[in-house]
């Protein structure tokens, strides 16, 4: 009985050690930004590797997520004879939650886990002492670029996957079952509002970016230095940023869409 | 992979990006606030305003010409007061009915106007005086079933 409140003590105190650590390690993060901009190739190198490279995965679901919100949103409107509005549903849960959350969990799963294999493996083998040997500052070098590289490009990702969905709908809803074209955009326009739907929506992705960015290179970074490590921290970066971008978003839109 | 591909397909990226944005900003959404100009205030005390809601549309004629603004109960009249704003391009006299209606059976509640035919206008912070409550679906179906419990009670009667 005393082993397991000795173990659930043990793993709050840790748990806690661990935020502390990782609150230390995003302040790291930010002063050293400053000098890992002068070097503004290795951010957009990660740019590349985080955005440019999950552009794909990200437009494609995005439009399977379209097409399947106009399918079943015409199914149940329809019942009530209001199929017009079926360019409100589809943009209304696209802006609003389902790109920044979908678009989140496809980006920690594409990008965030290559970033934690990456800066583990450069932690197995010394590469980071190395370079802090040559007093070259791993975290100006290596983390600090990741971290703004999955910043910048989570809002955009998410921007591109609504874009897409709401492609998605109208190819299903207009083209497909015929719904008419001018009330799926008049609709559409009345109900989403820039700053309530749209900008609330941008504001969450940019979490989001944050959120799992900086749990990629903080796993990557605190892995056990074996290949066993490094595969349990790629598997840890994924469920938290999982775990993280879902409570995130509880969070925010209990305070951002209320009433 | 040299830099200069790569700098090409990150340039790309962020261009598709912030175009997804635009789209979102311009065809999907509405900028809001952009298409009231010069507003000012009115109010308006109702009895009972249903399902009113802050940001619903004002519309006079079935145009939209300014939207709610404030939603507040006067404790002293007992009434609800709704204060909204109005765009300044438009004018109305002071005789102007203000009305509670749903655009369709199940849809949003908004602000109608009637304008009277009075000469004078409606100044920043006027009160409107004539008013119609919400309907309230509950109370007309009573009312259509006690006036219906009347008609059938003579009957019995002879």
């Amino acid at each position: 009985m005393a082993d397991v409140f000795r173990k659930m003590g043990s793993m709050a105190i840790n748990g806690i050690w661990q935020l502390g650590f990782i609150a230390r390690f995003f302040w790291l993060i930010l002063v050293y930004s400053g000098q890992s901009f002068t070097r503004i190739h290795l951010t957009l190198r990660e740019l590349y590797f985080s955005g440019v490279m999950s552009l794909l995965i990200i437009l494609v679901s995005g439009l399977f997520v379209g097409l399947v919100l106009g399918l079943q949103g015409y199914e149940t409107l329809q019942r009530y004879g209001a199929s017009d509005s079926l360019g409100t549903l589809v943009a209304l849960s696209l802006v609003r939650e389902l790109g920044p959350v979908v678009a989140g969990l496809l980006f920690a799963s594409r990008a965030g886990s290559a970033v934690t294999a990456e800066i583990g493996l450069m932690k197995v083998t010394e590469q980071l002492k190395a370079m802090d040997m040559m007093a070259v500052s791993p975290i100006a070098r290596v983390v600090a670029p990741r971290f703004w590289g999955g910043v910048i490009s989570m809002p955009l990702l998410a921007a591109l996957f609504s874009a897409m969905g709401v492609f998605g709908g109208w190819l299903i809803g207009v083209v497909v079952i015929g719904v008419d074209d001018g009330a799926f955009w008049a609709q559409m326009q009345d109900a989403v509002d820039f700053r309530y739907d749209v900008l609330n929506g941008v504001i969450k992705s940019c979490v989001f970016g944050v959120a799992v960015a900086l749990i990629a290179v903080f796993e990557g970074y605190d892995c056990v230095p074996t290949a066993e490590g490094v595969s349990r921290a790629i598997t840890r970066t994924v469920v938290s940023s999982a775990l993280a971008i879902l409570a995130l978003d509880f969070v925010m839109t209990s305070f951002m869409f209320r009433g | 992979m040299s830099r200069t591909t790569m700098d090409l397909w990150v340039g790309v990226f962020v261009a598709m990006g912030i175009a997804a944005l635009f789209f979102l900003a311009l065809k999907v959404g509405s900028i809001s606030g952009s298409d009231i100009q010069s507003p000012y205030l009115l109010s308006a005390r109702f009895d009972n305003i249903g399902g009113l809601k802050v940001r619903a549309p004002v519309k006079v004629a079935g145009v939209l010409v300014g939207r709610v603004s404030e939603i507040r109960y006067d404790n002293e009249r007992f009434q609800a007061e709704v204060v909204f704003t109005v765009d300044g391009r438009y004018k109305f006299p002071t005789d102007t009915f203000a009305n509670i209606l749903t655009s369709g059976l199940l849809g949003e509640q908004y602000l109608g106007l009637d304008p009277g035919g009075e000469e004078k206008l409606l100044a920043p912070g006027d009160v409107i005086k004539k008013t119609q409550s919400a309907v309230v679906l509950e109370k007309l179906i009573s009312q259509f079933m006690f006036s219906k419990a009347a008609e059938g009670e003579p009957a019995p009667a002879k």
